[in-house]
Parts: C-alpha cells; sequence; structure tokens
C-alpha cells in the first residue's frame, strides 16, 4: 500500500526538513532524552532511571527515523503505532514524546506530581501519543498482536512497534502473544526486547533464566534480529530489515546496557527503580553534557 | 410456563446478525466457541473470528488492540475464565484504558451443573462491578440477552453481558425493549419487592405468585443492567414497599445483593434478605439438583420474602 500523502507530511513533521535526520542529529536528541529522563526522575524523587536510560536509542530510531507520525493528530488513523509495554519506562517516552511535540517539554517537570498528565506508569487517557495503560507487566504485546490484526482487516499500512523488557519476558502472557503472533502470521508487528540483563531483584540469569533467549523467539516462529540497542545506526538497519520480513513477526533483541549515559547508573540495578539525588542528578547531567 | 430457551444460542446468532450488518464486528474466543456459541459467528466471518486457544489473558490483550484501532471486539469464554483469570488483563488493557471491548461470558453461576466447581462461576460479577468503568448486564431470558448484546454493541465503552448455560423459560414478551442502565418492573407489589438478575428472575415471577395466594402483594424488579445502576428504581421500591429481597445466582458477597444494600443503607434503609450462595463453593450435579442444594430457588425466595416481611413488621411495631 503506497504512504498516503498525510503520511509523508507527518513524517516530514519530525524530520523537520525533506531530508531524514541522520544519525549524529538523532544522537544530539538522545542526548537530550537522556537530560530529561535524569531531570525529571530526580524531580519527581522516584521513578525508574534504569531501565529509560537503556531504551533511550530504542525509542529515539522509532520517533525520529522510522515511525509516521503525527504530533498534532496523535490518534491519525494511518500513523505507525509504538507501544510502550515495560510502562515504567514511562519517563523515556515522556521525554521523546515532548521533543516530538506531543506537549510541551516544561511539562516534563510534573512526572508523579498530583494533578499532572504525566503519570508514574504511562496513562492512555491522559496522556496524548500514548497507546495503552500499561506498567502491569506482560501485556503490551497482546495488545500489539490485536492492533497489528486490526491493521490487516482494515487494509491500513501503519506497523506496529512495542517494546518489552527482558525481565518482562518472564510473564506467561508474553508467550501466549508470541506464540498468537505467529500463529495469525502479523508481518505489520516488530517486538524490540530491552536486553538489559538486570531486573529489580538481580541479573535475570540468577532470578530467572531466559537463555536459550534467541531460540524461544525463534522457536515460536518469529524471525530474530540481534543488534546493539545502543546503536542507533544498527537499530534503524533492523527496523529496515523487519519491513521485508513477510508472514511473520519479528523481534529486534536489542543488547543494551541499563542506565546507559550516565557512568554510575550503567548495570547498576540499584537505579531500576530509584531516582537519582539532587547531586546525582548535577553529575549526571554534567557528564552527558 | 413459557418454552425454555438458550441464551447462548440466541447470543450466537445474534452476533452473525449484526457481523451482517457491521464490517467492524469482530469476534474473539479461548477454545470454547462450540459452548459460547461464537462458532456461528466463525463459520459466517472467519476473517474475523479469532481463536486465540487456551489464552484467555492473551485474548483479552488482543480485543483490546482491536478496539485501539476502531473495531467492535466481541470476545467470549466461560465466566470463571475472565474476570477470574483475566482481572489485570481487564483492568489494565480494558476499564483503565478505556477501550471498546465487549466481554460476552456463558456458564455463569452453579446452573452450569456437573464440571463443578472449576467451572462454575460464583465471584464473578464481584469481580467485574469493582472496575471503574465498565458496563455490566445479567440478562434473565434469551429476549433480552439479544437485545442486550445489540444494545452493548452500540454503546461506546468496556461492558461485560454475562449469560448462563441453561436454557431459560421466556420472561419478556417479543415486543420487550432492553433499556441499558434501566431496571425493568417486572410486577408491581407494594408489600415487599423481589430485586432478582439472570437465572433468578423466573424464580422470583414464580415465587411472587405463590405468594399472592397467601395474600401478599409481591413486587419483582429485574435489575439486568447491575451497573451503572438505576438507583432510583431501588430507592422507588424500597420506599413504596419498605422491604426487598435480591436474588442471585453467585455469591453474597459482592454481587447484586451488596451493591443494593449500598444503595438502600445510603437512601432508604429498610429490612432486606439476600438469596444467593453463600459462602462457599458449589459441586457437581444437574443444574436443578445444585440450585434446590444451595438455596437458589423460588421455595427459597419466598421464605425470605416471610422473613424479611416479620423484619418490617417488627420493625413497625417499635
Amino acid at each position: 500500500m503506497p504512504e498516503s500523502g498525510e503520511g509523508l507530511k507527518a513524517n516530514l513533521n519530525i524530520a523537520s526538513g525533506a531530508k531524514p535526520l541522520s544519525v549524529k542529529d538523532m544522537e544530539a536528541i538522545a542526548r537530550k532524552i537522556r537530560c530529561h529522563i535524569i531531570a525529571m526522575t530526580g524531580k519527581a524523587g522516584s521513578g525508574h532511571p534504569g531501565g529509560s536510560l537503556s531504551a533511550v536509542e530504542i525509542v529515539t530510531a522509532l520517533y525520529f527515523g522510522l515511525l509516521r507520525h503525527n504530533p498534532k493528530d496523535p490518534h491519525w488513523p494511518d500513523r505507525d503505532r509504538f507501544i510502550l509495554s515495560k510502562g515504567h519506562a514511562a519517563p523515556l517516552l515522556y521525554a521523546a514524546l515532548a521533543e516530538c511535540g506531543y506537549f510541551p517539554v516544561e511539562e516534563l517537570s510534573t512526572l508523579r506530581q498530583i494533578n499532572s498528565r504525566l503519570q508514574g506508569h504511562t496513562d492512555r487517557i491522559l496522556t496524548p501519543g500514548v497507546e495503552v495503560s500499561t506498567g502491569s507487566l506482560g501485556q503490551g504485546l497482546s495488545f500489539a498482536v490485536g492492533v497489528a490484526l486490526a491493521g490487516r482487516l482494515n487494509l491500513q499500512a501503519y506497523r506496529v512497534y512495542v517494546l518489552l523488557g527482558d525481565g518482562e519476558c518472564d510473564e506467561g502472557q508474553v508467550w501466549e502473544a508470541a506464540m498468537a503472533a505467529s500463529h495469525f502470521k502479523v508481518d505489520n508487528l516488530v517486538a524490540i526486547v530491552d536486553n538489559n540483563g538486570l531486573q529489580i531483584d538481580g541479573w535475570n540469569r540468577d532470578v530467572m533464566n531466559l537463555e536459550p533467549f534467541n531460540k524461544k523467539w525463534q522457536a515460536f516462529g518469529w524471525q530474530v534480529i540481534d543488534v546493539d540497542g545502543n546503536n542507533l545506526s544498527e537499530l534503524i538497519s533492523a527496523f529496515n530489515q523487519a519491513k521485508s520480513v513477510k508472514g511473520q513477526p519479528t523481534v529486534v533483541i536489542a543488547h543494551t546496557i541499563k542506565g546507559k549515559g550516565v557512568s554510575f547508573m550503567e548495570n547498576k540495578v540499584d537505579f531500576h527503580g530509584t531516582a537519582p539525588t539532587p547531586a546525582e542528578v548535577e553529575i549526571a547531567l554534567k557528564g552527558l553534557e | 410456563m413459557s418454552p425454555e430457551v438458550s441464551l447462548r444460542e440466541a447470543y450466537g446468532h445474534a452476533l452473525v446478525e449484526m457481523g451482517k450488518e457491521n464490517p467492524d464486528i469482530v469476534v474473539l474466543d479461548a477454545d470454547l466457541s462450540k459452548s459460547t456459541m461464537t462458532q456461528y459467528f466463525a463459520k459466517e466471518f472467519p476473517g474475523r473470528f479469532f481463536d486465540c486457544g487456551i489464552a484467555e489473558q492473551n485474548m483479552m490483550g488482543i480485543a483490546a488492540g482491536l478496539a485501539a484501532s476502531g473495531k467492535i471486539p466481541f470476545a467470549s469464554s466461560f465466566a470463571v475464565f475472565v474476570p477470574g483469570r483475566c482481572f489485570d488483563q481487564i483492568r489494565m488493557s480494558i476499564a483503565y484504558s478505556r477501550f471498546n471491548v465487549k466481554l460476552v461470558v456463558t456458564h455463569g453461576g452453579i446452573s452450569v451443573g456437573e464440571d463443578g466447581v472449576s467451572n462454575q462461576s460464583v465471584e464473578d460479577l464481584s469481580l467485574i462491578c469493582s472496575l471503574p468503568g465498565l458496563t455490566v448486564i445479567v440478562p434473565a431470558d434469551a429476549i433480552e440477552a439479544v437485545q442486550a448484546v445489540k444494545a452493548v454493541a452500540a454503546y461506546e465503552g468496556p461492558c461485560y453481558v454475562r449469560l448462563c448455560r441453561p436454557k431459560l423459560p421466556l420472561v419478556n414478551d417479543n415486543d420487550y425493549h432492553f433499556n441499558l442502565g434501566r431496571a425493568v418492573t417486572m410486577r408491581q407489589g407494594k408489600d415487599v419487592t423481589i430485586i432478582a438478575i439472570g437465572t433468578m428472575v423466573v424464580a422470583a415471577l414464580e415465587a411472587a405468585n405463590g405468594l399472592q395466594q397467601e395474600g401478599i402483594d409481591c413486587g419483582v424488579l429485574n435489575m439486568s443492567t447491575l451497573k451503572p445502576l438505576d438507583e432510583a428504581a431501588i430507592i422507588q421500591v424500597a420506599t413504596s414497599c419498605g422491604a426487598i429481597v435480591t436474588a442471585e445466582e453467585h455469591l453474597e458477597h459482592g454481587g447484586l445483593g451488596s451493591i443494593v444494600a449500598q444503595v438502600v443503607a445510603r437512601h432508604r434503609p429498610v429490612p432486606m434478605e439476600f438469596v444467593a450462595i453463600k459462602d462457599t463453593y458449589a459441586e457437581s450435579g444437574k443444574a436443578g439438583e445444585l440450585l434446590q442444594k444451595y438455596g437458589l430457588t423460588a421455595k427459597d425466595i419466598k421464605q425470605a420474602v416471610h422473613t424479611v416481611l416479620k423484619r418490617k413488621l417488627s420493625a413497625s411495631a417499635t
């Protein structure tokens, strides 16, 4: 199905010009998003910086490189969908949405405060650009399968991207959905696993071993692509490669570093669900300059 | 007694009829299409039917996703496997996210029969009514079931419709008109009113007839929409009768009785009695045997009416 003129226009909205953003431009945006995550969670005094930072490149590549969407019309029916199944990475999604223009960047400082549109975990009704309320893990992939099926039924060309945590894959529902996606042959669906290796109680391999992870997805009938999940070029090429996969869904296993970009947070499980102190915010922001 | 008609069959055929008129209607099931009767839709519209296999939680998410892109998904399974097994999925992906998903469940209550406790649903109304934003309907016969299903298709928002396994006598005429959110006065009475849902409406009518022989003027209200609740109808009968009996095929805790009692306590306190399953699980047996053993017959309702009238009398004497 050809891209609609409207779709192209929407894409240009994001690219702010005829040319798509260069990887270098996207790196700059990724840095900005990291700063937002630190500032937001620092101000809120709670939240999940670690798993937000690990997936910054994934979300940046999608919102600033891949997705056809229109911040002025969040419900545009032909938009590509991004579904944040790991709802605790809400600060990351909010930062990206604000940078796209879904709502003012200044609003990011209201995260987790009373009467804010930016809830601790995503809320579809309150926040423009959020596709489904998440925060109870394991549910986003099922939702994404439904959205993908609707696109096929409606003869719409949109693509569906859903971001899962690796720890989230402990949930049985993820594998119910994985089975259904391949059974229904939804090839307009791409799952991305933020494979940072850590969950609240420790390393995945110690808490609940997921290995052989790739083989599991393969056995469930998925096309599997492994990438360095903190490398924008690799991500973009994986997402483009997924477009040519027919008759089966694709999963991008994005090998990432939890807390990526902030030296004292990298690979530290303590920053899964703990906000940086004001002093740590200062150090982190300096490091990101 | 009027002929007995299956609510599930009526639902299955209504889906086909609606499917012909509205291409956005899609149906999901979890390997029970031959029991929920979504099989008719599956045969007629295979491209719009999704058998999710024995994975109800996943079915809830897929239904939400379909709704998110403009489809009107009807997802069916047994009552016990929907709010029970999928509570968090319904809460997050459907209710809190406010998606237009229609959950139509069959095999509500203990009249499921021989399959026993694992397949009987006695907690589902308590669970589902606790979720903000859901509309909850328990039809009393096949005529009301068809109309309720059509009403929820036309309504924008998440809905839960609870059907039973056995056939039921018709309690409504063919010209009956279902109004979402409105209780149905089946019978006026000035001494006491029985407020009933689902399978218990026919039992309530039978009880009221019997009580008439004893000189008791007994009204019957079919509270088929449990949520949003027709509070005005409850306050009206509390005021006019001064005594209420509720009757439901559900645990006493958290179902119709609790919901009505809250309104009565707040607006018009009058004596109430509750015909429901007492804090217990049932067992295998024939539907009729189970309803008898667990106190869900016209006779039990009559007894409850006598009890509540005694309390009403002693209250007015003091």
